[in-house]
């Protein structure tokens, strides 16, 4: 199946275009690279699955957890998968991550709660808004080595979030209008939920009545003994997996492209791309603001769901979480990227907490271990005292794995994988196509 | 790309490229209009000496703790994203150190050991310069003992497998060893942010300017001498020693240290012991000067660390020295100008600034120590 | 005269190659006066010569002669400390890289740099100018995917034919950082002719390829210049030099020593010393 047969079609108007659209989700369905993401997926639901009747969740709290799991995973596979087009093809080591998502969410903010825009305008604005900085970033930083690259982009990141979080920008006038970034509690005014409004006549009333296809849809999962607020999180999770597809045949296209052997010959050796005539200031430009603007679009898909937007959500260590998951899947590798997005943010990120919750539902523990000292008390207070700090042992788990993978398997789970940047498949000399 | 030439440090001193004459120019500008603000009244001059003095003390931490980053950065070739954890750790051992000495018999030791976890308890041992010298003295050599015996075994275990693997590479890894590190910590001292010193029990001096006066106390100056010591004594070894001179040979040439005697590991032993040692006396310092300890008391200066090292020209010593020097003045002296909130904005601006346009440094241009 | 200064278009480069064929005397190539230092090493001092359209001129002389620093100096890979370039009758000092290789004028590395983790054929797919897919929203547009696709098939072709040349299409599929050292040298001379130059500089292409193949890639040279090719050829083997180059132009501590036919250089005193005295340094 190919753009080659995209062709065909578009210059015989009225063929048979069903055969082909029939034939080309098949042939995407059967790729082997999607059913290896989904079984990835499927493995880590049945781990939560198992994990959670062992622990005694009831019927809901399994879909929640599930749910949750999956917005973890969609939401790291975005972040990573634009950070793959930027390190893993052109070799852009961006560690400043943190400061575009952050960019991206603030002027959705801004756009929709302060000025008043739709939704979808509002993210189009705001992800034209974080490409703009994107470039203006690359821009002088292309002449940098990989390391100083790294040191400009973290502290631009950083001077970000010293913006968005002072008390001088809480409040200002811009162009007329008085809009700010809140200081650090973040600006007033919970972000629209876009599923909200699938579901909802007036989502941000009181009390939101459903609309028909809420009704529907939150009486089919009734069925199932599923609440209506987990039934919204599954629709939100399920929204959030459409845009991992988006963002995934976007960049699979990108990078299997004479664009994005350019890319790659630029991580490679970029005085060889030079020599061999292209102009690498443009291509690097161009992929820097690509991906700047897809972690600002992952942002505010990402903290919709919340509502809220505050600074924190911004630390450095978001930068190297999504480092760590693209390590996991293997840099340059599109398949890659979702994987390690869906390994880290369900097993690293999301499995300790789901194993937090059901630790203490389980060990009702006499006397709260408040030092490491009263944790060596027994078996009990040691566990309780463990899970009690789980948020900080994971990082450290984090910070292990990165620096174990790094030193034995610094190409990811996947291992080297051979992802062709070419628009045909080149080995096939008698025109067989991608 | 190809590697640059890398200037003869006076060649490149003398040389007056336009870059560094902007830079020249943008600096002299500030300063007039500082003597501006001073003489319209704008600006009172013991405000100027308040920052200026605060700019000295956080400089002198800062070109400090710079010391050991410049060094991994020419000697390792790499950028090390664990050095500003280094320093937390090295601040929260010693800590616990001079709090087990001061209040031992009178506390519990655990409580003693976690600085005073969960129940606060520096206003009971009121420590200070003053009250508990040898106290001070003991959890200093504490901190530069563990930072120094830290990095060595950090080395071992996750830079030297490491050894033939990109600069990247090692970067990364330094980033791990940082979350990991700093989240041990946390995972023994809980977050939080325990007072050390006793503020009433700190000898202060108000020092006349002007109309005004500003006030010096004893644990800045503490941190002045004692870094200023170490910094000397660095300057002793580098020079005086044949391990300095394998240093700053490897820091030009690995091949060039062999002619030495050095071995390269052994060199790159006295590296992680040397810097880290004094990383950990940076942390210490900063927790005494500051009044408490901090999670992230490493970690938020890193970056202020790298800014002094680059301003420096990466990889040189001294240049991280009077680099560290530089920022932590400019960084103070910014609320003049900027909100005080805007400090390290201030900072990283002017690395940036540097990075780009004269990537060797605007103090050096030598990439050797 | 084969060129006006404003020419850049490839297919009037074209034809003029096949017009002309033969060597007609015009330089394609002037350096003049290069300069370039490395902290205390001079390393290009002062060196100057012409190529000539449609010939395949040696450049040779000891090791450390400075002859590929020049060649980075020509190609705008390294920036000179002084002197200029003329190629095609533009003058072309301090013009980035990639404008020189648009112009025609391209060159391979004594040490060959394959693009290690990329197959041998997206080594030699990079190299064409200006494709179609180059641009991002051609690539990733639907619709607008099927022209790129269809003038890769077409360079698909073409690129096989090449490593079918240099005997390394058994390759085609590798990762180029798994090549042999002499494969690699292949792979960088595929990777320059795909980009349809003008002129090529090769810097010791042969180093590490077998006799056999030594042999062809000569014929496939001199093809080439019948063609209206132009090469500049440093070179290591005499034999290759005396029998394969005209004229050769001799460097010695980065300047010209002399220039000439085979064989007056062959007979120069300059020439016997400046070898004798850099194997004795050496
Ligand atoms: N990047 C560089 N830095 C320092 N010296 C260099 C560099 N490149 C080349 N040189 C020196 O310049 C001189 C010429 O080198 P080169 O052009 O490679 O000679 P050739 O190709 O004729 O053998 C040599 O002395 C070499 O050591
Ligand atoms: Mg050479």
């Amino acid at each position: 199946m190919s753009d080659g047969d995209a062709q065909a079609d578009d210059t015989t108007p009225g063929g048979d275009t069903e055969q082909s659209v029939r034939d080309r989700i098949w042939a995407v369905a059967s790729a082997s690279d999607i059913r290896l993401i989904a079984v990835t997926l499927l493995a880590i639901y049945a781990i939560f699955l198992f994990l959670g009747i062992v622990g005694g969740l009831d019927a809901n709290g399994l879909y929640s957890s599930l749910e949750r799991v999956t917005f973890f995973a969609a939401v790291y596979a975005l972040v990573v998968l634009a950070l793959n087009l930027q390190w893993g093809y052109a070799g852009l080591f961006n560690i400043g991550i943190a400061g575009f998502m952050a960019i991206g969410l603030y002027s959705m903010h801004i756009l929709t709660v302060q000025i008043g825009l739709a939704y979808p305008i509002g993210a189009l604005g705001a992800v034209l808004i974080t490409s703009l900085f994107g470039a203006l970033v690359a821009l002088p930083a292309l002449r940098l080595r990989a390391d100083y690259l790294a040191i400009v982009t973290l502290a631009f990141a950083e001077i970000v979030r010293s913006i968005l979080g002072s008390q001088r920008f809480a409040e200002f006038t811009f162009a007329g209008f008085d809009i700010g970034f809140g200081g650090a509690t973040g600006p007033d005014g919970t972000l629209p939920d876009p599923v909200k409004f699938f579901l909802y006549k007036h989502p941000y009333s009181l009390r939101p009545e459903p609309n028909a296809f809420g009704e529907f849809y939150f009486g089919l999962f009734d069925l199932f003994i599923i609440d209506d607020s987990t039934a919204e999180g599954i629709l939100y999770a399920l929204f959030l997996s459409l845009f991992v597809g988006l963002y995934y045949f976007l960049l699979v296209r990108t990078g299997n492209s004479p664009f994005g052997r350019v890319l790659k010959a630029i991580r490679e050796d970029e005085t060889v791309a030079k020599a061999l005539g292209k102009d690498t200031r443009k291509f690097k430009i161009t992929a820097f603001a690509l991906g700047s603007a897809l972690m600002g679009l992952a942002a505010i898909l990402w903290y919709t769901k919340r509502g809220g937007v505050t600074p924190t959500n911004f630390e450095p260590e978001v930068t190297f979480f999504v480092f760590v998951a693209l390590i996991i899947g293997g840099a340059g590798s599109n398949t890659g990227s979702v994987i390690g997005g869906i390994v880290f943010g369900a097993l690293l990120f999301r499995g300790p907490v789901f194993i937090e919750r059901i630790i203490n539902q389980r060990l009702e523990a006499e006397a709260d271990p408040t030092t490491i000292f009263d944790a060596f008390g027994g078996i009990d207070p040691f566990i309780v005292y463990t899970t009690d700090n789980l948020s900080a042992l994971r990082v450290v788990l984090l910070g292990v794995v990165l620096v174990i993978l790094i030193q034995r398997r610094p190409e990811g789970l996947l291992g080297k994988r051979k992802e062709i940047a070419s628009s045909i498949d080149l080995e096939d000399r008698t025109g067989g196509e991608n | 790309m190809v590697e640059q030439s890398q200037d003869h440090w006076l060649g490149s001193r003398l040389q007056t490229d336009p870059l560094t004459a902007g830079f020249v120019v943008i600096g002299v500008l500030f300063f007039l209009d500082l003597l501006r603000r001073l003489a319209t009244g704008t600006v009172r001059p013991d405000t100027v000496a308040t920052f200026l003095w605060s700019g000295i003390v956080f400089g002198m931490a800062i070109g400090l703790a710079g010391i050991g980053l410049a060094m991994t950065y020419s000697i390792l070739q790499f950028a090390n994203f664990a050095h500003g954890d280094l320093i937390t750790a090295g601040a929260f051992a010693g800590w616990s150190s001079t709090f087990v000495i001061v209040g031992f018999g009178n506390i519990a030791m655990e409580i003693l050991l976690l600085v005073g976890q969960p129940a606060r308890i520096s206003s009971q041992l009121g420590i200070s310069v003053t009250t508990a010298p040898l106290a001070i003295v003991v959890g200093f050599i504490v901190s530069v003992l563990f930072a120094a015996g830290l990095a060595v075994g950090l080395d071992r275990v996750v830079f030297r497998p490491m050894r033939d693997q990109s600069g990247i590479s090692l970067l990364i890894a330094s980033v791990g060893v940082a979350l990991a590190l700093r989240h041990l910590i946390q995972f023994i001292y809980q977050p939080s942010t325990p007072s050390v010193v006793h503020d009433p029990e700190v000898p202060r001096q108000a020092i006349p300017v002007g109309s005004g006066s500003f006030t010096i106390d004893a644990h800045q100056v503490t941190l002045v001498v004692v870094a200023l010591g170490l910094m000397i004594g660095v300057h002793l070894l580098l020079q005086y020693t044949k391990l300095g001179t394998a240093m700053r040979a490897m820091a030009d040439n690995e091949d060039l240290a062999k002619i030495t005697g050095i071995s390269t590991e052994r060199v790159v032993l006295y590296t992680w012991l040397i810097g880290g040692g004094l990383t950990g006396a940076a942390g210490y310092l900063l927790a005494l000067e500051q009044g408490f300890l901090d999670l992230t008391l490493g970690w938020d200066i890193l970056l202020v660390i790298f800014a002094g090292v680059i301003l420096g020209g990466i990889g040189s010593i001294y240049g991280a020295i009077v680099g560290g020097l530089t920022i932590g003045i400019v960084s103070q002296l910014s609320i003049v100008w900027l909100p005080s909130e805007f400090t390290t904005v201030a900072a990283f601006v002017i690395m940036i600034a540097v990075l780009l346009v004269r990537p060797n440094g605007i103090f050096g241009g030598v990439t050797s120590v | 005269m084969t060129t006006t200064a404003t020419e850049q278009d490839t297919a009037s480069a074209e034809e003029s190659r096949t017009a002309t064929g033969e060597s007609t005397g015009d330089p394609i190539l002037q350096v003049r006066n290069l300069q370039k230092r490395f902290g205390g090493v001079v390393a290009v001092d002062g060196v100057g010569f012409e190529v000539e359209q449609g010939t395949v001129t040696g450049l040779i002389g000891p090791n450390g002669a400075g002859k590929s620093t020049t060649f980075d100096l020509i190609t705008g890979v390294q920036n000179a400390d002084g002197g200029q370039v003329i190629f095609d009758g533009t003058d072309i000092t301090g013009r980035r890289p990639e404008q020189i290789a648009n112009r025609g004028l391209v060159r391979t590395f004594q040490i060959a740099r394959e693009l290690s983790e990329m197959t041998v054929l997206e080594n030699v797919m990079l190299a064409p100018p200006n494709q179609l897919g180059e641009s991002l929203w051609r690539s990733v547009l639907p619709g607008f995917r099927g022209g790129v696709s269809e003038q890769e098939a077409e360079l698909r072709e073409e690129a096989w034919e090449t490593l079918e040349f240099f005997a390394i299409d058994h390759l085609a599929g590798e990762y180029a950082g798994n090549l042999s050292g002499g494969q690699r040298k292949l792979l960088e001379m595929a990777r320059v002719f795909m980009t349809d130059p003008d002129m090529i500089l090769l810097d010791e292409p042969l180093a590490g390829v077998n006799p056999t193949l030594e042999e062809k890639l000569l014929d496939r040279i001199h093809e080439l210049q019948s063609e209206g090719y132009t090469f500049l050829l440093v070179e290591h083997d005499m034999n290759v030099v005396m029998n394969h180059c005209d004229p050769v132009v001799v460097m010695h501590q980065g300047k010209r020593l002399m220039q000439g036919a085979p064989e007056e250089v062959r007979q120069d005193e300059r020439v016997l010393e400046a070898y004798l005295g850099g194997e004795v340094e050496q």
